[in-house]
């Protein structure tokens, strides 16, 4: 929503203030100013000059010589390059000295042009007749300008004035944010309003004038109204004798402040009412209206309706549509119809003043796909009862401009009329809302600043209808609290009860686990939830994966944002692969975000969200390190026993060798992996890369902060290390669960130190090298003692087909 | 003076020259063998007293002893200044350049989004608020319904939904977790619920389709709209530094009422106004505005009895903005060379 600054003083003709203090002050109280722009920014000494000789300059073939009178001193010589610069005419000069606001063509300059004296081929110019352009505007602003040429002014101008002035262009277009609660502000009676009460001045509102000669509306023109959920209010007015032509200048430039096109009268005065009371208008030429009824009914399924800029439009059941007694004339609250158009031969115009449903027509104009600047300002749900001012408004503008003879009286279809509402007024309950101690008569002075009238004998504020926002004491509080400034509000902390602050038991795990992650050089990444069905290719997920059902989003950003992630797997894989193409060497990142597991597809109830904590790396290191992360994870996590790593379950993205499941007293936490070359090569990394992912949720019941200390062994431990030929086939899983089975309590831990296959092995066998510490907590342990266990130990060894090494 | 002390006198006096011309400790030390050793000289007047005449024997030993003792002290004082020595060419030796390049364990980096949420959570924690969290695939109700945004009401068009089907939706605020701690009806209510939300936007510089917000709710009885000024601002001093001041201008949202927008003065140039808050010396951060009543009627909260604020924060935003980052793609990228400059 604009408006320009001295739009809105027609209303608030005491508002005195920059355009910056307006913007400020609007902003404080609720009308968020977003931007402004001063038109005279760049414009200085500007006047009109009156041509008095042109002649055509000696060293060139377009440029002219001009001797300007100004008022003041002698005529100045200018040269001037506009072909329509001719003697006798009223220009915009600049004077030496001055500024304009851009070039010709339009393009404006952040400080303006510097206008200085000086010789253009040879004859000396002492300032400049000036375009519109070059004041900052446009033709199609101001359609008396020619598209190629100097300004010219009426002959009534006055030598000597401010040219910017007569222009209209001492003035600032203000840009609102406007919220969608306050529809009465797409108005410019509506911000007008709210700029009273918010500098404190008197708001005029505009005085209708009742219009019309002695003949009835009624017996031009019937309306019937079928649908009246969509069509609360239908309003109409005939205008005879119409005579089309331009409207007056104070006119085109408030239209053309708020970036509206003068055209003609007609269509300037509904486009003036509908900014100016927010209430969209549409003229009909009433000799196309056949049968001189007007009926709003739903369109039909598959009908088909040209609008007036020439476009077909495909129709349903829910869209209104404004009928003549045989066709369709137009779409109820979007656009007219191009059948019924006015046309500068119209004689008889019919206006129409309605109020839709606002939800219909947001909801119509986007099936049909497009909006028009009447379905934007319908589709906030307007205030019926405006429909009968704006009508008359416009009646009363065009009797004022001489464009035709209003016929008397209206047409109204309004069976459901909207009637104020009535607020209690409980001025304790505002205090203590706003934690202040405003008097009533306080209150009630902020409410009729904005017309809430106060009704002391029921104690309660009636608002009028055009405020549709205010419903409750919250909302009464708000105007309060807007017009007395938020910014004077006191400021204090909540009293009340104390609370513990804290974070959850998971979040308390995942910081842990960002912290281990760090520690071991894995950086933070961030990865977008949704991807693209894709990517179970790319992973090489098997046709009936589970991790192929995942939840489709019904209106994507597209494909590759089309479904809700299932495995964490290519967030990590893409983040990594950026890496590996921006030749960023041995990176480690991990991330934690959510996957979402449908319960049953299509989705009856919230998916199953799981966290998963992710490590992936490429470069230097290897599974095993990728292993130590996990185990220290599981470690910091309070998780004591140890985790099993199983190779049953093989995972394509995988490499087949190197993968397992973690899985921790016998529940599946994870997985880990080098990830398969394939798959690598999918995602365009060209190095090995490894990746753990931990399911928190599988975790979380495990992991715990409680710690307790065992005592310090008083004892010296015993170290026997054992040096054994192993078949290969035997995993140190088996030799670690043989050595636990067997050592018995007082093996207090176990370390494999050495590994070797290759030359000087057995063929089928690796040599494994383990350290095995014993300690007996209440004694120093004696030779025979030891000689016992390991026997023990090595007889489980030896069912393993273990020997040790000679 | 008989012949034995004169010998002794001489070993003595041979033994201290010795001592003090010894240049290091292997040299001291051969001294202390040629004389106090099991074969040494003056040892080998105690051994030689089988031929003395017993009543002289005593004064013999006295001799020896005393000039044991001398010898002894004399090598104690050298063996210290040697040992000091030693001590000090080597050290002279060890000096390094300190100015070499230092060895430095390689660690991982957090991200801006989580350190700036840290810092909110350590902020709010601190007031006696709990951390708690929400589902991200929500229902409509909660996200839009619960909170005053009833079907077809224009802030549903506003925010740009991705829906899953009619009931089931990406959550477009992380406001709904406000209706779900609400409706568990445990009061006081003290809590942030920081967590990723959806939009429909395309990818660009400021746009995401996918971020984070930190919603703030309290409830408890007495909660004025001075409260929620008071609270905003201690967050804004805390996140921002001390100097920082708050404005809050009116605004609407649904769920609150009244509702308001809140400026923090540019931290970059103190409000004087530059390049960062576009001259306005002020920077738009969040959102807020006191619990609508009817919000926690639907929520099962006696509106009469209760009164409560609520605010959200764009988590991007404040990572933006603290850490000068100029586009938001970056976060998403992962790239190391971004990330560890976030030490």
């Amino acid at each position: 929503m604009n408006t320009s600054l001295s739009w809105i003083k027609r209303y608030v003709p005491d508002l005195d203030v920059t355009a910056q203090e307006y913007a400020d002050a609007m902003t404080l109280s609720g009308t968020k100013v977003e931007n402004f722009e001063e038109l005279d920014k760049n414009l200085d000494k500007i006047v009109v000059g009156e041509v008095l000789s042109c002649e055509d300059h000696p060293n060139s073939d377009h440029l002219h010589v001009c001797m300007v009178n100004v008022g003041a001193g002698d005529p100045l010589q200018i040269v001037c390059g506009a072909p329509n610069v001719a003697a006798g005419q009223k220009v915009p000069v600049v004077l030496e000295g001055g500024s304009v606001a851009g070039s010709r063509d339009g393009d404006k300059s952040e400080n303006g042009i510097k206008i200085k004296a000086g010789k253009l081929r040879g004859i000396e110019s002492q300032g400049m007749i000036c375009s519109i352009e070059e004041l900052g505007s446009t033709h199609e602003m101001y359609p008396e300008a020619p598209e190629n040429g100097i300004y010219v002014f009426p002959e009534d101008a006055e030598v000597g004035a401010d040219a910017i002035e007569l222009l209209g262009l001492h003035d600032s277009v203000i840009e609102y944010e406007i919220t969608s609660n306050r529809v009465d502000c797409y108005s410019v009676i509506g911000i007008a309003r709210e700029a009273a009460a918010t500098f404190g001045k008197k708001f005029h509102m505009p005085e209708i004038k009742v219009t019309g000669n002695g003949e009835k509306a009624s017996d031009y023109i019937s309306v019937e109204v079928i649908d009246k959920d969509l069509c609360p209010r239908f309003t109409a007015r005939v205008v005879k004798n119409v005579k089309i032509g331009p409207s007056p200048k104070w006119m085109q430039r408030c239209l053309a402040s708020n970036g509206i096109r003068p055209i003609n009268n007609v269509v300037d005065i509904t486009n003036y009412v509908m900014e100016e009371y927010g209430q969209p208008m549409h003229s009909y030429d009433y000799d196309m209206i056949a049968g001189h009824k007007i009926i709003v009914k739903r369109a039909n399924d598959g009908d088909v309706f040209t609008t007036l800029d020439g476009q077909e439009r495909h129709l349903d059941h829910d869209i209104i549509m404004i009928n003549d007694a045989e066709k369709a004339v137009g779409i109820g609250g979007i656009m007219g119809g191009e059948n019924s158009m006015i046309t500068d031969d119209v004689t008889t115009v019919l206006f129409e003043a309605a109020n839709f449903n606002g939800t219909n027509i947001r909801l119509s104009s986007k099936r049909i796909g497009f909006q028009t600047d009447a379905s934007q300002k319908f589709d906030k749900g307007l205030d019926p009862n405006t429909a009968e001012l704006a009508i008359n408004r416009a009646c009363e503008l065009m009797e004022e401009f001489g464009a035709g003879e209003v016929v008397g009286g209206i047409v109204d279809v309004y069976d459901e009329v909207r009637l104020p509402k009535e607020v209690p007024f409980e001025p304790e309950k505002i205090n203590s809302l706003l934690g202040t101690s405003f008097t009533e008569e306080e209150m009630i002075g902020y409410f009729e600043a904005v017309d809430l009238r106060y009704d002391a004998e029921k104690r309660v504020v009636i608002v009028p209808t055009w405020r549709q926002d205010v419903l409750r004491t919250c909302d009464l509080a708000e105007e309060v609290a807007r017009f007395y400034g938020y910014d004077k509000i006191p400021t204090t902390l909540p009293s009340g009860s104390a609370t513990a602050g804290k974070l959850q038991f998971d979040m308390m795990i995942l910081s842990i686990a960002r912290d281990i992650a760090e520690d071991c050089g894995f950086s933070q990444g961030y990865c977008y939830s949704f991807e693209s069905r894709k990517v179970f290719d790319k992973l090489r997920l098997d046709s009936d994966d589970d991790l192929r059902n995942a939840i489709e989003i019904m209106n994507p950003l597209g494909e590759d944002f089309s479904i809700m992630r299932t495995t964490s797997l290519n967030g990590i894989l893409t983040s990594l692969a950026t890496n590996y193409k921006r030749r960023n060497k041995d990176v480690c990142l991990y991330e934690q975000g959510n996957v979402y597991i449908p319960k049953a597809l299509p989705l009856t109830e919230l998916p199953d969200e799981r966290m998963c904590m992710t490590l992936g790396m490429y470069g230097k290191g290897d599974f095993f390190e990728m292993k130590g992360v996990v185990e220290l994870l599981l470690r910091k996590f309070g998780m004591k026993s140890k985790a099993a790593y199983k190779t049953d379950c093989k995972k394509n993205y995988f490499h087949p060798g190197r993968q397992a499941q973690i899985e921790y007293e016998g529940v599946r936490i994870g997985e880990i992996g080098e990830v398969h070359p394939l798959v690598c090569q999918n995602y365009g990394i060209g190095d090995r890369t490894y990746i753990a992912v931990l399911d928190m949720p599988s975790v979380l019941p495990f992991a715990t902060f409680n710690r307790k200390f065992v005592g310090i062994a008083k004892f010296p431990a015993v170290t026997r290390d054992i040096s054994m030929l192993v078949p290969k086939s035997v995993t140190a899983a088996q030799i670690e669960a043989a050595l636990e089975a067997k050592g018995g309590k007082m093996l207090e831990s176990y370390n494999l130190f050495d590994m070797y296959e290759g030359p000087g092995i057995l063929p089928g066998y690796k040599s494994i090298a383990y350290s095995l510490v014993f300690r007996h907590p209440d004694k120093t342990l004696e030779e025979a003692e030891i000689v016992f266990f390991m026997n023990n130990i090595l007889g489980g060894l030896n069912e393993l087909g273990i020997e040790l090494r000679k | 003076m008989s012949d034995i002390e004169l010998k002794v006198k001489e070993l003595q006096n041979k033994a201290l020259n010795a001592i003090s011309s010894a240049d290091n400790l292997e040299n001291l030390n051969d001294v202390r063998v040629s004389f106090l050793g099991k074969k040494g000289s003056l040892t080998a007047v105690l051994k030689s007293m089988k031929s003395v005449d017993p009543e002289d024997r005593p004064k013999v030993g006295k001799w020896v002893n005393s000039a044991r003792e001398a010898i002894e002290a004399q090598m104690e004082i050298k063996k210290k200044r040697l040992d000091a020595e030693r001590l000090d060419r080597r050290l002279a030796a060890e000096e390094i350049d300190v100015t070499l390049p230092a060895k430095m364990k390689f660690i991982g980096h957090r991200h801006p989004n989580t350190i700036a949420l840290d810092e909110v959570e350590r902020i709010f924690v601190g007031m006696g608020y709990e951390v708690i969290e929400g589902p991200e695939i929500e229902y409509d109700d909660y996200n839009f319904t619960k909170l005053n945004i009833p079907a077809n009401h224009p802030a549903k068009d506003e925010q740009d939904t991705f829906y899953i089907n009619k009931e089931i939706l990406l959550r477009t605020q992380t406001s709904p977790v406000q209706a779900r701690v609400m409706e568990k009806g445990k009061l006081p209510i003290r809590m942030i619920s920081p967590g990723r939300v959806f939009r429909s936007d395309e990818v660009d510089a400021t746009h995401s389709p996918s971020f984070h917000q930190i919603e703030g709710l309290v409830i408890d009885e007495n909660i004025t709209f001075a409260d929620l000024k008071g609270t905003l601002d201690v967050f804004a001093k805390e996140l921002f530094g001390p100097e920082t001041k708050t404005k809050f201008r009116p605004h609407h949202f649904p769920f609150t009422e009244p509702s308001a927008e809140v400026d923090v003065s540019c931290f970059k140039c103190g409000g004087t106004g530059c390049r960062f808050c576009k001259g306005s010396g002020w920077i738009e951060i969040l959102g807020c505005g006191m619990v609508h009543p009817h919000v926690l009627e639907m929520c099962g909260i006696d509106s009469e009895e209760y009164t409560g604020f609520a605010f959200g924060v764009g988590l991007e935003r404040i990572a933006l903005l603290k850490y000068e980052i100029d586009d938001m793609r970056l976060l998403y990228e992962n790239d190391v060379r971004f990330l560890n400059q976030f030490t």
